[in-house]
């Protein structure tokens, strides 16, 4: 049984309470003396040249204090990315310039062409409406194979073409690739979509930016996943403002799933006008705004190849994938269809040979970069989806194939770059198949048809790369930042604590599970201990929160700065004992000397390091705080297998889930009631890809699905309730913690499950449909049923 | 949204008055037109709110055996009406519970929104709308896509249903809105059937006479088994085709019909 | 400017108003009660749900000015007035029905509603009322665990956590 508090315990959120009692402090909830308002006039068309711009009679409106153009942002540096990555030639990818504000060209819509500040929200949106605009419309380029064909419209006139890179991975593999399709004895090929998605964590962006022209400093308020990253980006890349004269804050932040990593322009607009102005600015984005200004996700198009040999084993892996970067780089966009994508491509399965290709293009539409599991759910979606219909071309259970080809040894180095160290794939795909009940499916698939109605089961794993990343190899491969992390544990006089991180918490629920941490290696009460993140002038450098790292890296930092204060308290003790430091044991907040009855409490130590009236001064500095930067070794891969079944309406083709399971391999786990949570809101969103949602453009390029009532959120009644089990662990064996990280799991293991039950299902009423692209609407559905 | 005076007067006859301004608009529950004026679709001078006159809020019976509701009824008060079943279960499942909680039958019959619920009510009971200055029977009130019978600054109070013998609504929800992709509402009466459906036709709500005539002669799920609509005139988007849709409408007709046992 | 008076959490509010000044402004911009949250411009997203004289609405779609009078009552209000959480509150809490906390609010009002009317609701009939509040991180399980938990119900057969 875990300690009260501490490591594995199932202790309730501390947050909650704020949150419940509606005391919360999210960015639009904060206001600054003297505070104006920006509203962007924004592109209605997808693609044209602004031949016009006459903001006079709209600058002549009540309220308004200024309105900012293309042109004041001039000599002010581009929107950065933060990834390059070299095609399979070994050139770089082409990396377009991306403006705060369109300077004469637009390129999606919702591209900001003018930002109005005014007084009141209102009186900036009636001035912006004043604006005096012509666009000459351009061809929208909107397919990805017909924006890479000669003669095509281009998105950036600067650039050769439409084509962002053609990556190879790994180059050297293609050969024998080729090879073993040749000589397969079989062969199953996918084509697939994994379409355009919408983050929409449920508090829209806000940004407020402030100025102190006294000690010339800014201070930005942000809906962000990583202040210090918006800090680096905004500051060094785009207005150039030194770190120490630059403060981001993100407080409570409602949701991001990746969505909030970025750096965007409107953030680097409110810090720029703030200065411009002297007066604090704030934006806040209405929902609409967010569908045509977010980041998007996935839009992937690709045709996936599995050989296997005659014995069912898989010999080759082999795919091309059309991967939507969007109209400019966000920030790390050219990562995801790559190194969170190519990486993962062997799965779960010891298949020798991999080879991915990857192109990605530019198109006129709102940027594509990291969403929950970004590039991890697609090629865990492809590659389930791809087996399961081997296995019926083959009439092999799906299951039994995979078990087949699982990885047993570890650590196991894939043909696609990275070596998992550690998992269990049986244990795993054991227990899924004991709490999905799949011995009850045929008896359940009985009842259903009985009323009508067609079943299906649908199983698969998935292997994931977290706890990002290892700076060395990402910075081999491209990144242009390091992916290590950071904290300060500061003790105070009487003992309290205060851990600055640089993970940030979203929802996550890190203001307590971190100090469950810290409180079981001092043996203290963890009500003793505060979290304190989001606010650069407070913590540490450390990147963030994304890429379920936050543990299995912050908290790693975090364990090695605790191990550094006991260290220190150590030594302090054995003064304070008038002993050797190495007598000196520490357990349950005490310290003792070893084979002796004589022992100091955590609060003597901790009083001593900061009144050194009876203190080592001459040994050990006074005072009681530790910092550690952590870079991660490797990757962790936390794996599992998920199994869905479903109910399919043969007259509407509606699908509805009826159980969903999911049984992952976390490693180490600090509080299980957190875990549950994040899995269960993976598998929300997993299931939304799956049935419900789709971010869609016309060929013009116009938004479809700009707002809640096209684009389908699931709600409660389109999910049941979910089993989830993370009991079978085999801990990381490169950081301190154990710890893999569970963030993203159930967003990248559960689409496929479901995709595939739907697909048994139609078979089992004698629909011969062997694929259906998500979201499996029930039109979709109906529309396969009719052959 | 852009700048309006707000009135909300106490009676019909000051709301009447309060219509003749110039660009006035009616605001009834506002689900739907709040969120229309903070896309600025609309740009009126003022709002003159209905939701205050009591005279046009409430549920009774008529002489003729009718169900009466004030167009200012909001739908959860329908939906816990009893006299007419089917027109309550429908007002239970518009929207969401907040919104019914603020949503009013005659917003939405005003509204006429062609993937709306109550149009498909009011057309398959062959409801009388009353307005401020007349009576206008259903068949004649549906003129289109957001269109009706109604003039420029007229104000509609009440809807009188006849109750039929049998009666059910089966909605197929877009899955984002939760509007009807397709709703299909068939009532019996002793003169005959009536098959309103809603959601699905570029023209807003229909009847849909074949079904009308199976079902007049053999009131059963079988006997419209078979029938089938045009998909050319419906709606088509990123939810569905129109000869989706055409599709979901029979099979919306048959279970309802079967829900009307 | 208007004016427009109503009782919020039991105490009388009045303050200056546009025409087209929302419940939800008012009670974020005038009152300073920013616990009621906006999260779409559709009113679909119930991040804003409050009750208005016992009914819950969504406050994002219902100008002050219909509130002349009202009693309205907020996420603020849920608690005592020593802090100490409601019996929703606390199961939101007890049962991790919550994460980032954005829909929170919004989730908490509706529960209220739906359990004073109905105080013993199904799993369906839960599903059912949160129609038109959207979480997008918790995947509702436990915010449906922790309605049924604050119905007093037995929630511990509910599939295996």
């Amino acid at each position: 049984m875990p300690k009260d508090g501490g490591i594995g315990d199932a202790t309730k959120r501390r947050e909650d309470v704020r949150f419940l009692s509606g005391t919360g402090n999210y960015t639009d909830d904060i206001n600054v003396a003297r505070q104006a308002y920006v509203h962007f006039l924004r592109s209605d068309v997808a693609h044209g040249k602004i031949t016009g711009l006459d903001t006079a009679a709209a600058e002549a409106m009540p309220g308004v204090l200024r309105i900012f153009t293309g042109k004041d942002f001039e000599g002010v540096g581009s929107i950065p990315c933060g990834w390059q990555v070299t095609d399979k030639h070994g050139e770089p990818m082409q990396e377009p310039g991306h403006p705060v504000l369109a300077q004469g060209k637009v390129r999606h819509v919702g591209d900001p062409i003018a930002a109005v500040v005014a007084e009141t929200r209102e009186q900036a949106r009636d001035a912006a409406e004043a604006i005096e605009l012509d666009i000459e419309d351009l061809p929208a380029v909107m397919d990805m194979k017909a924006a890479l064909e000669d003669g095509a419209t281009k998105v950036h006139d600067d650039l050769t073409s439409n084509l962002c890179f053609d990556w190879g991975f790994v180059e050297d593999n293609k050969a024998a690739t080729d090879a073993a399709f040749e000589s397969a004895a079989h062969v199953t090929t996918l084509e697939l979509v994994n379409q355009r998605l919408v983050a929409n964590p449920m508090e829209p962006r806000v940004a407020v930016g402030a100025y102190n022209r006294a000690g010339d400093d800014y201070t930005l308020y942000t809906t962000s996943q990583n202040p210090h990253v918006i800090r680096l980006l905004m500051g060094a890349f785009v207005l150039g403002i030194p770190e120490h004269k630059l403060t981001v804050i993100a407080p409570d932040v409602g949701g991001g799933f990746g969505s909030k990593i970025y750096h965007y322009a409107e953030e680097a607009f409110v810090t720029f006008a703030a200065k411009a102005l002297n007066r604090p600015v704030k934006w806040t984005s209405s929902r609409s705004e967010a569908f045509m200004s977010d980041a998007h996700g996935r839009d992937h198009v690709t045709k996936i190849e599995l050989a296997l040999d005659a014995e069912n084993n898989f010999t080759g892996i082999r795919t091309e994938t059309y991967a939507n970067m969007g109209a400019y780089l966000s920030t790390f966009a050219p990562c995801v269809p790559t190194y969170l994508h190519g990486t993962l491509m062997a799965g779960n399965y010891k298949t020798p040979n991999v080879y991915v290709n990857v192109k990605a293009v530019f198109t006129n539409t709102v940027p594509v970069d990291a969403y929950r599991g970004a590039g991890r759910p697609e090629a865990t979606y492809q590659l389930e989806r791809v087996i399961d219909k081997a296995a019926r071309e083959l009439k092999v259970d799906p299951i039994a194939l995979r078990r087949q080809n699982f990885i047993t040894e570890f650590p196991y180095a894939t043909p696609v770059a990275v070596e998992y160290d550690t998992g269990d794939y049986v244990a795993t795909m054991d227990k899924l198949e004991e709490i999905a009940d799949v011995k009850g499916f045929p008896a359940r698939r009985a009842e259903s048809e009985k009323n009508g109605k067609m079943r299906g089961l649908g199983v698969n794993c998935y292997i994931e790369a977290c706890g990002i990343a290892p700076s060395a190899l990402v910075g081999a491969l491209g990144a242009r930042a390091g992916l290590y992390d950071a904290a300060t544990v500061r003790v105070n006089a009487t003992g309290s604590i205060s851990v600055m991180v640089g993970a940030h918490s979203h929802g996550q629920g890190h203001e307590t599970a971190f100090p469950q941490v810290v409180a079981e290696m001092l043996g203290i009460d963890p009500a003793m201990i505060d979290i304190v993140h989001g606010d650069t002038s407070k913590i540490p450098f450390g990147m963030g929160t994304y890429g379920s790292r936050s543990l299995a890296v912050c908290g790693s930092a975090m364990v090695k700065a605790t191990e550094k204060i006991i260290n220190k308290a150590k030594k302090i003790a054995a003064h304070l004992m008038e002993a050797s430091e190495a007598d000196i044991e520490f357990k349950d907040g005490q310290f003792s000397v070893a084979g002796t009855d004589k022992s100091v409490a955590w609060g003597d130590v901790t009083l001593a390091a900061y009144v050194p009236h009876n203190y080592p001064l001459e040994e050990i500095e006074p005072g009681l705080e530790e910092t550690a930067f952590y870079d991660p070794a490797n990757f962790t891969y936390p794996s599992g297998a998920y199994a869905c079944e479903v109910e399919v309406d043969p007259e509407t083709g509606k699908v509805t889930v009826e159980r969903f399971a999911a049984a992952d391999d976390f490693g180490n786990i600090i509080n299980p009631m957190i875990v549950d949570g994040q899995v269960h809101g993976g598998i929300g969103q997993g299931i939304g890809q799956a049935l419900l949602e789709q971010c869609v453009y016309d060929e013009s390029g116009q938004l479809l699905t700009g707002s809640y009532m096209d684009y389908a959120m699931p709600r409660a009644d389109d999910v049941p309730f979910y089993s989830v089990d993370h009991s079978c662990q085999t801990p990381c064996t490169h950081n301190p913690l154990g710890v893999k990280g569970c963030g993203e799991a159930g967003a990248i293991g559960s689409p496929p499950s479901v995709v595939n039950a739907v697909i048994d299902a139609l078979q089992s009423g004698g629909h011969n449909v062997t694929h259906i692209d998500m979201p499996v609407s029930p039109s979709r559905v109906w529309q396969a049923m009719q052959g | 949204m852009y700048a309006f005076d707000f009135e909300r007067p106490k009676t019909l006859a000051d709301a009447v008055k309060a219509m003749t301004d110039e660009d006035a608009v009616m605001l009834s529950g506002g689900q739907t037109l709040i969120p229309s004026l903070k896309q600025r679709l609309a740009m009126p001078s003022k709002l003159v709110s209905l939701t205050g006159i009591d005279e046009i809020k409430g549920i009774c019976t008529d002489d003729e055996g009718r169900v009466c509701i004030g167009a200012a009824t909001i739908h959860a008060d329908v939906a816990a009406q009893t006299h007419y079943p089917a027109l309550a279960a429908l007002a239970g499942n518009v929207g969401d519970p907040a919104v019914r909680n603020r949503g009013t039958i005659g917003g939405s019959l005003a509204n006429n929104d062609p993937s709306a619920c109550y149009p498909a009510a009011a057309l398959g009971s062959g409801a009388v709308i009353r307005t401020d200055k007349r009576e206008i029977a259903a068949d004649d009130y549906f003129t289109g896509m957001f269109e009706t019978a109604l003039e420029e600054g007229e104000i509609l109070t009440e809807i009188k249903f006849p109750v039929p013998e049998k009666a059910a609504y089966m909605k197929f929800e877009q899955p984002a809105s939760r509007f009807a992709l397709v709703g299909v509402f068939v009532a019996k009466y002793a003169d005959g059937v009536r098959v309103a459906v809603t959601g699905a036709s570029n023209e807003g709500v229909f009847r849909w006479s074949e079904a009308e005539a199976a079902l007049g002669s053999d009131f059963s799920a079988g006997a419209v088994e078979g029938l089938k609509l045009d998909g050319s005139n419906m709606i088509s988007d990123v939810h569905g085709s129109g000869d989706y849709r055409a599709h979901i409408a029979a099979v919306m007709t048959k279970r309802a019909v079967a829900k009307a046992g | 400017m208007p004016k427009v008076s109503m009782t919020v959490n039991g105490k009388p509010a009045t303050g200056e108003i546009e025409g087209r000044t929302l419940l939800v402004e008012f009670l974020r911009e005038s009152l300073h009660l920013t616990g009621t949250h906006v999260g779409c411009d559709t009113s679909q997203c119930g991040a804003c749900v409050v009750h208005v004289d016992g009914r819950d609405v969504k406050a994002c779609t219902i100008f002050a000015a219909e509130c002349e009078g009202a009693e309205v009552k907020t996420i603020e209000g849920m608690a005592a007035d020593d802090g100490t959480l409601d019996t929703i509150q606390q199961a939101f809490q007890d049962h991790h029905g919550l994460q980032c906390g954005f829909c929170t609010p919004g989730m908490v009002m509706t529960a209220a509603a739906l359990l004073r009317d109905n105080p013993d609701p199904s799993e369906e009939e839960i599903r059912s009322y949160l129609q038109g509040n959207i979480c997008r991180c918790t995947g509702y399980h436990n915010i449906v665990k922790a309605i049924m938990a604050a119905a007093g119900q037995d929630t511990s057969k509910i599939a295996a956590e």
